[in-house]
């Protein structure tokens, strides 16, 4: 009889595992920023990110990664969580562009977050003003050695320390009106 | 008792084979329409991997009891529809020919067109419960469409009934195998209309505003994430190879094995992918114009 709590099922169990997750990303198509205009030559027929198992989904309830494309202004911040609480875990976080390391040309803004690891677990940044589809390609890279890794668990963390996560959020966000998720 | 035996697991192998045969054609479609749009396109079986990634999904998200029991529904159907497909002509001579005759003669097309219509009521309450506005209006204009569709495609089976007077799928089976021609040549214009009402089944464009990503954000399946999008991705496998085997069954003389089976599901298959790829999307109203024009004239002159 198959024992499926056994050690050694349960390392291919975990290979099929990272597989699935490493080769299938979907990505949710919400631009928050001006870097989003370099993720259609990204999906696009020129570098082609579906070939690598990158896909746009429509909604949170389908994704698995949210890319944060360029500075967040603290309107679209209350959104970004709300779409981000919405994902099923495991959710990745990708930071793109130097507004989301530290606050990039927007670094005094009165409107705009500087450091967005403060707020969201960023998994992978990607530093530019923009990136190139290419250095795009590269974080999808980088994110991807990470979960073969298991290092990838932002959202893990992210559930843990909630407390600090929303102390955080509700010091930017001044009409704080969200419902309450449960995950 | 081996009998049973066979049975059960004759119907096991079949909705392998549907499930491993739908995946495959969608990860192939993915490739075909990349190829067009002159990029690479991901691998033959990446349906798979993502199928495997969504079941992987540690966390979901329930929205109340109908939400839950909607996948189940589909994939519930798909499965039963399957099971009174004739996959290959019933008494050939290859050795796996006794696995597939699962409940052939004991459903007729009359039955199986109420059947294949209750995976979208499944849905349509199942995307109710979510209470999503994107889904009510991706319902509303899913029904809408089959109403468009289904007129043409219930006339040429009735066509086909009246003209051959038989209700059974092998029945019809046996009559092309009789004639010696398939019945694309002996029923042209019930064909036509079938064919016509086909890409409205499939949703590819032109008939994809039920799902369009950009407007209505995947529409009915919007609220649906990790375990319950894989089941339904599961079911929709199924029940392509389902809907492309009773053509295959209906007009174009079943397949005695299953390599005539897959070359000839496959080449109908690429029929909607390639049509939806070099189409723009149709509006509701015009899908139905479309499918209420010619197709149902074609219908009106098999039914003469």
């Amino acid at each position: 009889m198959i024992n499926i709590n056994d050690k050694h099922s349960q390392i291919i169990v975990d290979i099929i595992k990272e597989y699935a997750r490493k080769q299938s990303l979907f990505i949710l198509a919400y631009g928050t920023g001006c870097g989003s205009i370099e993720i259609p030559p990204t999906m696009t027929s020129k570098y082609d990110a579906e070939r690598y198992g990158i896909r746009g989904a429509a909604t949170p309830r389908q994704a698995d990664v949210l890319l944060i494309t360029g500075y967040l202004a603290t309107k679209t911040l209350k959104r970004v969580i709300r779409a981000y609480e919405q994902m099923q875990s495991p959710k990745y976080v990708i930071g793109f562009g130097s507004c989301t390391i530290n606050g990039g040309m927007y670094w005094d803004s009165y409107n705009t977050i500087n450091v967005l690891d403060k707020y969201l677990p960023v998994d992978v940044y990607i530093n530019g003003c923009m990136p190139r589809p290419e250095a795009v390609l590269a974080g999808f890279d980088k994110l991807k050695e990470l979960i073969q890794a298991g290092k990838a668990e932002g959202w893990k963390h992210y559930q843990e320390n909630l407390d600090w996560y929303r102390e955080n959020q509700k010091k930017v966000i001044v009409n704080w009106q969200m419902p309450d998720y449960n995950w | 008792m081996d009998d049973i035996l066979i049975k059960i697991l004759g119907a096991i192998a079949t909705v392998i084979l549907a499930f491993t045969v739908g995946m495959t054609y969608g990860g192939l479609s993915r490739k075909v329409i990349a190829r067009i749009q002159n990029r690479i396109g991901p691998p033959w079986y990446q349906n798979f991997i993502d199928n495997a990634k969504l079941l992987f999904k540690v966390s979901n998200i329930n929205h109340g009891f109908m939400q839950h029991v909607a996948p189940l529904w589909m994939i519930g159907m798909s499965i039963s529809t399957l099971m009174f497909i004739p996959v290959l002509i019933p008494g050939g001579d290859s050795w796996y020919n006794s696995w597939f005759p699962n409940l052939n003669f004991h459903g007729d097309l009359i039955f199986l067109l109420y059947l294949m219509v209750i995976g979208s009521l499944g849905m349509a309450l199942g995307a109710g419960q979510t209470g999503n506005p994107n889904s009510a209006i991706g319902v509303s204009r899913g029904l809408t469409q089959m109403v468009g569709f289904e007129i043409p495609w219930v006339m040429a089976l009735v066509a086909l009934m009246i003209q051959y007077k038989t209700t059974s799928i092998t029945g019809l089976m046996a009559v092309s195998e009789q004639q010696g021609t398939w019945l694309v040549f002996s029923s042209p214009f019930a064909t036509l209309a079938a064919l016509l009402a086909m890409p409205g089944m499939f949703r590819y464009s032109p008939f994809d505003i039920v799902g369009a990503p950009a407007e209505l954000a995947s529409g009915p399946i919007s609220e649906f994430g990790g375990k319950y999008l894989s089941t339904m991705m599961t079911s929709g496998s199924i029940f392509a190879f389902v809907k492309l085997t009773l053509y295959v069954d209906i007009f174009f003389g079943g397949a005695h094995n299953l390599v005539e089976l897959v070359v000839k599901t496959f080449i109908l298959y690429m029929y909607p992918v390639l049509w939806g790829v070099v189409s723009p999307r149709f509006r509701t109203e015009q899908a139905v114009r479309f499918f209420w024009g010619w197709p149902v004239l074609f219908g009106i002159i098999a039914l003469i």
